[in-house]
């Protein structure tokens, strides 16, 4: 029999297409992975939505049963309800929820027919980008619980945090920028329509009264692109003088308000036609390379607090009752009642039952701390068992956690913006096209009068440096979404050229150098008979706490069987009768009684069947695939730190695989973290600080460069500047090196724009600016630093992308859906 | 020649309702999500009509109430429109 079942390959889960194991759950004659899959695949069936299944296959989403069952409690709350509608009118609600679960064209067809599964929604829309579902329903017929419920049944489950309850950010940013743009480029288009007849061969012969009207709506079709479409730029000048401090719209105002200015003397003087086509176009591209710039990944947040990784209510206990309350709500004093996984949000003493806080969110350390009545809990502690209760002690603005969140963020973002590479430039130029300005139109007082004053503004025309403006969005733009493509997402393109500079690299350890799920699993002892493994998975399936979860999950090819007489002695072990066998799992001083010794630091669990020691599984964490070589090429060129929450118990192994010189520290604290990225800061260093965890949040937020890594890049990563992609890990040195090279394509772009400003300049300090060499400069040289700026860097981000793709197929197969856990039989 | 004054009136015209049209698709959020709708267009609905159509057959009352909701859907979009 066994050997039957060996033989054949496992079957792969319908809905989530994930490994079934050896006894897969069947219904209807089809193999699911867990009873939560085939209830989908049920309730699919019953309303007749499997066609979600045809078009792609196994696009389920995975998720561990029953854990939304009171988690969504909050939402009766009627004040916290209508702070989550978009829409509300009589009984019709309209409701936008964040669900990162969406990842193909069937969860799109699912959820626009959430209407079959439930007749009291109305319509419900799908925006793959934002990730999101927007959902229109009858509120008399279905409450706002009972349909994120309805939702989280058919495992997408919504993300509902503090953030949805603040005031919603305006999106409206992007939408301004396109009407600019739309409004720009209709100006443009219209006024290099009305002045070509002035370009042309005969256009003296043009009568003069065509000519003023041409002049005239020219004057009049560029007010909007001026004031309305350019106003941003005239403004961040503005504001840059009044800091004294002088930035690239400097002397692009400088340039589009001279322009102005000048032509519209012309126009009205009829001395000639003005350069109002030089100056819409200008503008014109001066926004397609500001919106090129922002495209960002919309369905990324890089901006998460604390206030998303806490639950937005909690049950408050007001005597003897449970009461939803939210958790800004809460007052010193308030008790509380926590259940297993859920989050403690705010720093309390305990009052009733027994707590066993994981507090890796918080300080990174993997070991679950056992807490009893009268003791201290912090905030961001997560309870692994029964239910607790306990009372507040601090408000939740208030927690250690909290404070240390708000202390980080004193960074000014002002300041990291001055220091760019392209509002250092425009300094010198501003000044330098001054000067070149005053110099030729002193020289033409001399010797022309007429003309003086006419080179003087030629020169600050020419010299608008809107190739110098386009050049640094579209490298940088660029190499944002290659890096995209390779599966770093960056915050914004300002990001690349602080990643070039960098020069000190700091490692979080858990779950950045080693994986976060990933723990490897060796036995040593005398060999265990599939029994005896069979009797160890059935105790541990009964227990919730971390080390039970990772055997009973390394144990994947065994059954469990029926356990009698099961006990959990907290932070000891498990023991049960399976069979009619005593059996024990647990720690040394458990299971060996007297012998308590723990040479290797590692975490073991001990097993004893009736009474007799049969050996251990040590759990190590596993390093990220990869890591040895990465270390060793990142160690030539730069300085390398690793801080870890966790104890030394690695040290020894991370000192094999990082140079000597580099520093390794543990047990820090997210204070220390912190403070040790401030003090490498205060001299001089550049510092790139790769973290995962709530831990890392601090020290990520005062790092030059913080990229949170993250096995799924919609969940969970604390507040950054990128996202990398777990998988892309060892890619690291790879993205360095082409944000180098990305700067470098921007100082080539410079000096190609240099050029044709020296080009230009020798025209204008003749005083013969035409019209027509404006016309025909500006677009020029913009559309041809763009391209240059454009195609080297795709050009160096593709480079090696044959050898990426050779190399993808060798990294784990599925990323993102669910993380994955790698176990290895010994 | 004074009929380019008209050409250039009628063209700023024409020019005028595309910007128009260019600026109603941001506001009604086109240039929101490109994905969704391309893959939308795929999705063959029949299994869903017919399962309707037994449905409403079937029972005439639910008919009606689907009938309600329609009306309501509709007052909804009209009411968020304003």
């Amino acid at each position: 029999m066994t050997n039957i079942a060996e033989d054949t390959k496992n079957e792969a889960c319908i809905h989530c297409g994930d490994d079934c194991g050896k006894h897969p759950v069947i219904w209807d004659g089809k193999p699911f992975c867990c009873s939560g899959c085939s209830t989908v695949f049920q309730l699919l069936n019953e309303n007749e939505l499997c066609s979600y299944y045809n078009i792609e296959s196994t696009p389920g989403i995975k998720i561990e049963e029953g854990k939304f069952k009171e988690k969504f409690a909050f939402l009766d709350d009627e004040e916290i309800s209508s702070k989550l509608y978009e829409f509300s009118e009589d009984a019709i609600r309209k409701v936008s929820l964040y669900t990162p679960g969406i990842h193909c064209s069937s969860c799109i067809w699912l959820l626009e027919h959430l209407n079959v599964l439930n007749k009291a929604v109305f319509k419900s829309t799908v925006n793959f980008v934002k990730k999101e579902v927007t959902v229109t329903f009858d509120s008399n017929e279905l409450s706002l619980r009972q349909l994120v419920e309805l939702l989280a049944s058919i495992h997408y489950i919504p993300e509902i945090t503090l953030d949805d309850l603040q005031e919603k950010k305006n999106q409206d940013a992007n939408k301004k920028l396109l009407y600019k743009i739309g409004v720009a480029g209709f100006s443009f288009g219209n006024i290099m329509l009305l002045s070509l007849p002035e370009y042309v061969p005969g256009s003296e012969y043009l009568e003069s009264h065509f000519k003023s009207f041409f002049g005239m709506m020219n004057f009049i079709l560029v007010l909007p692109v001026l004031f309305y479409s350019g106003n941003d730029y005239i403004i961040s000048a503005f504001k840059g003088l009044k800091h004294k401090f002088i930035n690239i719209d400097v002397p692009i105002s400088l340039g589009i308000i001279t322009l102005f200015v000048q032509s519209s003397f012309q126009i009205f003087t009829s001395t000639g036609s003005g350069y109002m086509d030089s100056l819409a176009g200008l503008i014109f591209f001066l926004l397609i390379g500001k919106w090129y710039q922002s495209k960002s990944y919309q369905a990324l947040s890089f901006e998460r607090d604390y206030r998303s990784y806490f639950p937005v209510a909690v049950s408050k206990i007001i005597e003897g009752e449970e009461e939803s309350t939210q958790i800004n709500k809460l007052k010193k004093g308030d008790v509380i009642l926590i259940r297993n996984q859920e989050l403690i949000p705010a720093d309390a003493i305990l009052t009733k039952g027994e707590a066993l806080i994981d507090y890796s969110f918080v300080t990174g350390e993997s070991r679950s701390v056992l807490k009893s009545i009268g003791d201290h809990l912090f905030a961001g502690g997560k309870q692994v068992g029964g239910a607790i209760e306990m009372c507040i002690e601090k408000e939740v603005v208030q927690s250690r956690l909290t404070q240390l969140w708000n202390q980080s963020e004193e960074k000014e973002i002002y300041f990291s913006k001055l220091n760019s590479l392209i509002d250092q430039i425009s300094k010198y130029f501003t000044l330098t096209i001054i000067v070149i300005g005053a110099l030729a139109g002193f020289y033409w007082l001399l010797h022309d009068t007429s003309k003086a004053v006419f080179a003087f503004t030629s020169v600050l025309i020419v010299a608008c440096p809107c190739a110098l403006a386009l050049s640094s969005p579209f490298a940088l733009g660029n190499t944002m979404r290659m890096f995209g493509r390779l599966g770093i997402y960056l915050k914004g393109a300002d990001i690349v050229e602080a990643l070039s500079g960098v020069d000190t690299i700091v490692f979080d350890k858990t779950g950045t150098i080693t994986q976060a799920d990933a723990v490897r699993v060796k036995y040593k002892g005398e060999a265990l008979s599939e029994q005896d493994l069979d009797a160890v998975k059935s105790l541990s399936r009964h227990s919730s706490h971390v080390l039970s979860t990772i055997l009973y999950d390394h144990l994947k090819m065994s059954t469990s069987r029926k356990v009698h007489d099961f006990k959990e002695m907290v932070s000891l072990g498990l023991s049960g009768h399976i069979e009619g066998r005593e059996v024990k799992i647990g720690s040394a001083s458990f299971i060996l009684a007297s012998k308590a010794e723990n040479l290797s630091g590692s975490t073991e669990v001990y097993v004893s069947i009736d009474g007799q020691v049969k050996g251990r599984f040590i759990m190590s964490n596993q390093y990220r695939t990869g890591l040895n070589e990465l270390i060793e090429s990142l160690s030539l060129n730069y300085d390398l730190h690793v801080l870890s929450g966790d104890n030394d118990a690695e040290k020894s192994n991370l000192a094999k695989i990082f140079p000597k010189n580099s520093s390794l520290l543990f047990n820090q604290s997210p204070k220390d973290k912190l403070e040790y990225i401030q003090t490498l800061k205060s001299r001089g260093r550049k510092i790139l600080m790769i973290g995962d965890g709530l831990n890392d949040a601090g020290a990520l937020k005062v790092s030059d460069v913080g990229i949170s890594i993250a096995d799924d890049i919609y969940n969970f990563s604390p507040a950054c500047d990128a996202i990398l992609e777990a998988s892309k890990f060892q890619e690291l040195k790879r993205f360095l090196s082409i944000s180098k090279k990305g700067m470098w394509v921007v100082k080539l772009s410079f000096l190609l724009s240099f050029a044709y400003n020296i080009f230009g300049l020798y025209f204008a300090v003749q005083g013969i600016l035409s019209p027509i060499l404006a016309a025909l400069l500006m677009p020029i040289s913009s559309i041809s630093v763009v391209a240059f700026a454009s195609f080297t860097t795709s050009y160096f981000a593709r480079n090696k992308e044959g050898k990426q793709i050779l190399k993808k197929n060798d990294v784990l197969p599925s990323i993102g859906k669910v993380s994955k856990k790698r176990v290895q039989l010994n | 020649m004074s009929v380019i004054f008209v050409l250039i009136g009628v063209s700023m015209v024409v020019a005028g309702g595309f910007l128009i049209g260019f600026l109603w698709a941001v506001k009604k959020g086109q240039y929101d999500d490109h994905y969704s709708p391309s893959v939308r267009i795929l999705f063959d609905d029949q299994e869903i009509k017919d399962q309707e159509n037994e449905e409403t057959h079937g029972r005439a009352s639910k008919q009606e109430e689907s009938e309600n909701k329609d009306k309501k859907e509709d007052d909804s979009k009209s009411s968020q429109e304003n």
